[in-house]
């Protein structure tokens, strides 16, 4: 056997002094170069790839085989056989003709999905009334036509068969009929209490209409309670920004004009409210414009490796405790007046240097600097962020900050409003409670006993998407419909409002909030509509007509007008004592949500919970991430777990070893461990609400750890399918994989990107082949000629694409131990390379998908011609003459073929089938498939062009991975058309092939990353381009 | 020892032996001929219906277009079938009682739509698009054949890929003009007035003839 244990550590560090400049390395496996990864490498396929299924061994091979030849029989035999139709099919035309559709035609329509109660706009695609993608809606200002995974995935969460189908009472089946009749029984008698037993429980609410209705359920009932409730949320925000200006106010940034940005523990790219308007801003500002001095520069300042972190020019790892002093520090050197002596901090202290030139980079972008705060750090740090931020005149007109009326309906702490209703519950107050979604019981903090005292109310009422670990302790469950179902409205960062329009009739018979509050409220019939249209009735602009201003609002997916007035405040001189910072032994504990299946209510999406993690590559799993450090002090490596002991709490988790992390601080993501989850969801990873105490939100110190022995094998992506091959002159940086300077060495050498390559990529004159496309055929128009550029200095790896492919290409869902087989489908995805030292590296991310090469080295190799080459460029795959052999994958040095080891589509689940792009085929087992360019979005543009009888204009046409990208790091289109943006990306001289040596002539380039780092900060300036 | 064959047995050795080959590859023919054959494709069998809808009595007697029924055939992917609405407006009028149509009226009534059954049936993985084909001059009767004389709705082509790519790879022995597309009974006068007239129309309507037999025009 190899030895399955981490990296030798000494190994590691030798392997890191070998080294002179600068190297990338994707782990520190690889790193360190152990049997087991270079045993890995060396494999085409993961091992066990040729075996079947796990319970199937090859023994079973016969056994099976002969069942399959009896069924054969049974099938030759059958009457009907036919080898060109499928079996008869029916055709159903409707009775009445809805108006607008036309079968096999797809409408869109726009509506919003929410997260943490704010709203992201999106337009859905549906076919014959089912929505299968959803995209970012242009109008509205959270998305601008982007989207992220969450967001995205939460179509698949709408056809999820282990949704909650019923509602039900003590858990036995019961109706919704008797449901409204028990709750008018409760309710009447709570009446003559003016409500005083009478509580109700949400998430962060920023709908209107159910503000509205809540506030009229109170009128009624005057003595009753409003307690919110949402764990994942800005809440330290709200608090610090209150500290700052002495009034509740929600932010806005305007990223795209800051020439600086300083994020203190603020993932603002991936994470929390406006992270896609935020991502825009930073993408556009990472182009070097044409006098080559145009990018931002930005710094980040954190415990965990983030989607921003990763991204940032300058990364500091700091405990997140040690953020506070930080800032503190930093707010006193840019003259920030009233503030106290920061705390003593040795970790700052070191980073005099760094603070000194932050300052200076900050001061000399005065107006035109910002700084973020995230959510993780307490309220005084934000309050200081607003501080900084109105030091350097960043919030005057113009600037890149902004602050508005609060978006919640009604801004609380939502720990103490949780607080107080236990503390009601548990004295026997409370009568009757319902907890209007979310799903407290586990989500509450483990010093908030939601569970025990929720058991104390006579009556308790849970309505949800899933009976989960609250509709468990409640007596009755009501089944919600889920977003894209119902009517609804939510509000976006800027308090722009989106009506939300249901896409399809409840799958499994749900209401919505709103539905049920009417019923509570005597109205049991009344639809969500009918209550939306009641909200906006009187909110009609002066001079509109209502009929006209609702279906406006409802085709634009925003309502004009509804954003939150901007407030003139100044921060508070001053800001009061800093509060004291908890020092312990042992680690500090960092918690977050988790990047992909957020507060748990995700947990049973597939597609969420397959989709590697941002920089850790981890799916289907949480862990505990510490840096290699302080793995090594523990002997930990990836998979070993440890009991983590914390305020008296333990949970076991596994370690992974997360190069730059924040020495002697561990992070925990919440969302896994759940105990009453679906079939997706169910055993996996631990449980972090399990130790998060509400005085400490953020982060904590104190933890221990010990090891247990037991080891768990975690699925990560991150060596799958190596491009590169860690050999001497054949790593990434010497192949050319991933180029990347300075602006600065930009302005010196724009031709940075192809250094050292002479006499590698054959020049066109050189070859056989010598056209730059195929000729155009006589008497016909040209062909389009389909191209992509990537940008990777855009690019911050934030997994959107992946799963816009995933959603638009029917890609299947394998299920963790086929990850840990490397058989994870994703036709993109995302390389994370470090570079340098493992305790604070550069981090590049490179998405890889089919380069469609012109010259494509799968081609030749195919037996059956199943894959093969069309007059436009696209290498396309022929899934029905594929017949398995897995040559062209052996030949494809980029390794982005994929092949169906299993029946990975899910052809049984009914609800399931109805989430499939009937544009794209569903593949079946045996079958290699790979990245089309959106081959069925190009048909649909091409028709619909030519039945006008014009072509395909620029921008008319894009990929799914494009149009779902925050940064617009993804160019798609007609490279033999000039005028075309992909065309100029082209031309652009940081444009490079990945492997373009080997004379494949790759359609996808890249533009090589360029990064902005502080002169004063980076001394070093070897350029890490190709050869050096 | 006496010889155990007689040397005429020399002569039935090799008629055996080559007769052997010839033999397989005849049959190999036999299959192939069974399997392009009507009798594999479905060609030229009338599928049952729940109702006896005559194409031949709408459109030849009375003259509808095919578009009347078959809407979305020049903007969509599907040509469309016709709602029981669309029977209604000249069936709540005529015939009104007719043992016939008494689906056709249930249907209405029950708010449940009629369970045609599939006559044209294209594998999942062929991607087929009405709105290109009318748009760059393909006739109904091209593939539908003479539906004006059927009773019963049959298959007048196999659908086979072979087929498609007959006229895929000389799209100009099929096009027509514009105008002549939804007319059953057209035709060219001759064959070289076709290929003359769809040399003209492949220019004319911008087909990509040397990109229709691209894997991708069909299969994503």
């Amino acid at each position: 056997m190899r030895k399955t244990s981490g990296p030798d550590f000494s190994a590691l560090r030798a392997g890191l002094d070998g080294q002179t400049g600068p190297r990338f390395w994707r782990s520190l496996e690889e790193l360190a170069e152990t049997d087991e990864f270079t045993h890995y490498l060396h494999r085409e396929f993961p091992e066990a790839a040729s075996e079947w299924a796990d319970p199937t061994g090859r023994r079973n091979f016969l056994r099976l085989m002969g069942a399959s030849l009896a069924l054969a029989g049974v099938g030759v035999t059958a009457p009907g056989c036919d080898v060109y139709n499928d079996p008869p099919e029916k055709i159903l035309p409707y009775v009445r003709q809805p108006e607008n559709i036309v079968l096999g035609k797809a409408l869109h329509y726009a509506t919003a999905v929410s997260l943490g109660g704010v709203g992201t706009g999106v337009v859905a695609e549906t076919h014959e009334g089912r929505p299968t993608m959803l995209e970012g809606n242009p109008k509205h200002p959270d998305s601008l036509g982007a989207i992220d995974a969450l967001t995205q995935a939460s179509l698949l969460g709408l056809y999820d068969p282990d949704r909650s189908q019923v509602v039900a009472k003590a858990r036995a089946i019961s109706t919704y009929d008797s449901f409204l009749g028990a709750t008018l029984g409760v309710m009447d008698a709570q009446r003559a209490k003016k409500g005083a037993g009478l509580r109700l429980l949400t998430p962060s609410i920023t709908s209107p209409t159910l503000a509205r209705q809540i506030r009229a359920l109170l009128a009624e009932f005057p003595d009753a309670k409003w307690h919110q409730y949402e764990p994942a949320a800005p809440h330290a925000a709200r608090a610090g920004l209150k500290l700052a200006f002495g009034r509740d106010v929600s932010v806005r940034h305007r990223v795209r004009n800051a020439n600086v940005i300083l994020a203190l523990d603020a993932d603002f790219l991936a994470n929390g409210v406006g992270r896609l308007a935020d991502a825009r801003g930073y993408g556009i500002r990472r182009d070097p414009g044409p006098d080559k001095n145009g990018m931002n520069r930005l710094y980040a300042v954190e415990p965990t490796l983030t989607v921003t972190g990763s991204s940032a020019d300058h990364r500091l790892p700091l405990k997140a405790a040690d953020v506070l002093p930080f800032a503190l520090t930093l707010a006193r050197k840019l003259g920030v007046s009233g503030l106290p002596e920061p705390p003593a901090s040795t970790a700052v202290a070191a980073q005099a240097r760094f603070i000194e030139a932050l300052a200076k980079d900050l001061q000399a972008h005065k107006g035109k600097s910002l700084v973020l705060v995230g959510a993780n750090q307490p309220p005084y740090v934000h309050a200081l962020g607003a501080a900084i931020n109105h030091a350097l005149g960043n919030d005057g007109p113009d600037g890149t900050v902004e602050y508005a009326e609060p978006i919640e309906a009604e801004p609380v702490d939502h720990f103490a409003s949780l607080a107080d209703l236990c503390k009601a519950m548990a004295a026997g107050k409370v009568d009757v409670l319902f907890v209007l979604g979310g799903n407290p019981a586990y989500t509450a903090p483990a010093d908030v006993a939601f569970a025990e005292s929720v058991k104390k109310v006579p009556f308790k009422v849970h309505l949800g998407l899933y009976e989960d670990e609250t509709a468990a302790l409640c007596d009755w469950h009501v089944a919600e419909a889920h977003e894209l179902e119902a009517w609804g409205d939510v509000r976006g960062r800027d308090g722009t409002v989106t009506i939300q329009q249901p896409l399809i009739a409840p799958l499994y018979g749900g209401v919505s909030a709103i539905e049920l509050i009417s019923g509570v409220l005597g109205h049991p019939g009344r639809e969500g509509y009918e209550t939306v249209r009641e909200t906006w009735r009187d909110k009609t602009p002066k001079g509109q007509d209502f009929e006209t201003f609702w279906r406006t609002s409802i085709h634009d997916g925003v309502v004009a007008g509804t954003a939150a007035a901007v407030v003139k405040v100044e921060p508070k001189a001053d800001l009061g004592p800093v509060p004291a910072v908890e020092t312990g032994e042992g680690f500090e504990l960092v918690f977050r949500p988790d990047p992909t299946v957020w507060d748990g209510r995700y947990t049973n999406n597939g597609w969420l919970q397959e989709l590697p993690k941002p920089v850790t590559k981890l799916t289907w799993d949480n862990a505990a991430f510490m840096s290699l450090a302080t793995a090594e002090r523990l002997g930990a490596v990836d998979g070993d777990v440890f009991e983590v002991a914390y305020k008296g709490r333990k949970v076991e988790a596994p370690v992974m070893v997360l190069p730059g992390h924040a020495e002697g601080s561990i992070t925990v993501h919440f969302g896994y461990g759940r105990s009453r989850t679906g079939r997706v969801g169910s055993g996996t990873g631990f449980n972090a609400f399990a130790l998060w105490t509400s005085d400490a939100p953020g982060f904590g110190p104190g933890a221990s750890v010990r090891k247990t022995g037991a080891t768990v094998r975690l699925a990560s992506t991150q060596e799958h399918r190596n491009v590169d091959w860690n050999l001497p002159g054949n790593t990434a940086k010497e192949r050319g994989i991933v180029r990347v300077a300075t602006q600065a060495e930009y302005r010196e050498h724009p031709d940075f990107a192809h250094h050292g390559e002479h006499g590698h990529e054959p020049k066109k004159g050189d070859t056989l082949y010598n056209a730059d496309f195929p000729p155009p055929t006589p008497g016909s128009e040209p062909d389009y000629q389909w191209g992509m550029v990537i940008n990777l200095s855009a690019c911050t790896g934030c997994e959107a694409c992946v799963l816009a492919c995933q959603a638009e290409n029917n890609i299947p869902v394998v299920g963790k131990a086929q990850v840990l087989n490397s058989r994870e489908m994703h036709w993109l995805e995302i390389d994370r390379y470090y570079e340098g030292d493992p305790a604070n590296p550069s981090v590049h991310h490179q998405p890889r998908l089919c380069m469609h090469c012109e010259k494509a080295p799968c081609e030749v190799v195919c037996p059956v011609a199943a894959t093969a080459h069309d007059h436009e460029g696209l290498n396309v795959m022929i899934y029905n003459r594929c017949v398995g052999t897995r040559y062209c994958s052996n030949n494809c040095p980029y390794k982005v073929r994929h092949f169906n080891f299993l029946q990975f589509a899910d052809l049984r689940t009914p609800s399931l089938a109805l989430v499939n792009n009937p544009d794209v085929t569903v593949r079946t087992r045996g079958v290699m498939e790979k990245c089309t360019y959106c081959t069925q979005r190009i048909s649909q543009a091409r028709y619909a062009a030519e039945i006008k009888g014009g072509r395909i204009a620029d921008g008319d046409l894009v990929t799914a991975c494009q149009s779902a990208c925050p940064t617009r790091a993804i160019v798609f289109g007609d490279i033999a058309d000039e005028s075309t943006a992909v065309a100029k990306l082209k031309a652009d001289e940081r444009n490079y092939g990945m492997l373009a040596e080997l004379n494949t002539r790759p359609r996808t380039s890249y533009l090589a990353k360029l990064r902005n780092p502080n002169p004063e900060i980076e001394t070093q300036t070897e350029p890490t381009h190709h050869g050096v | 020892m006496a010889q155990v064959f007689h040397p005429s047995m020399n002569t039935f050795a090799r008629v055996t032996i080559f007769g052997a080959v010839f033999f397989a590859v005849g049959l190999l023919g036999v299959v192939y001929a069974v399997f392009r054959s009507p009798y594999m494709t479905g060609q030229y069998v009338a599928v049952d219906q729940p109702i006896q809808f005559s194409h031949e009595h709408h459109v030849n007697a009375l003259g509808l277009d095919c578009r009347y029924c078959h809407t979305s055939v020049e903007t969509s992917s599907f040509a469309g079938i016709p709602p029981t609405e669309t029977c209604m407006t000249c069936h709540s009028q005529i015939w009104r009682d007719s043992a016939m149509l008494a689906p056709v009226r249930e249907s209405l009534a029950k708010n449940e739509p009629i369970r045609w059954n599939r006559v044209h049936d294209v594998p999942d993985y062929a991607y087929f698009n009405h709105s290109i084909h009318v748009a760059k001059g393909v006739g109904c009767a091209s593939c539908h054949g003479r539906v004006d004389q059927m009773p019963l709705i049959w298959k007048d082509q196999p659908l086979t890929m072979e087929w498609c790519l007959g006229c895929h790879r000389e799209p100009e022995k099929h096009l027509r003009p514009r105008e002549e597309i939804f007319n059953m009974k057209w035709a060219a006068a001759s064959e070289r007035e076709q290929l003359e007239l769809g040399r003209k129309l492949v220019e004319k309507n911008h087909v990509p003839v040397h990109r229709l037999s691209d894997c991708s025009t069909c299969h994503r």
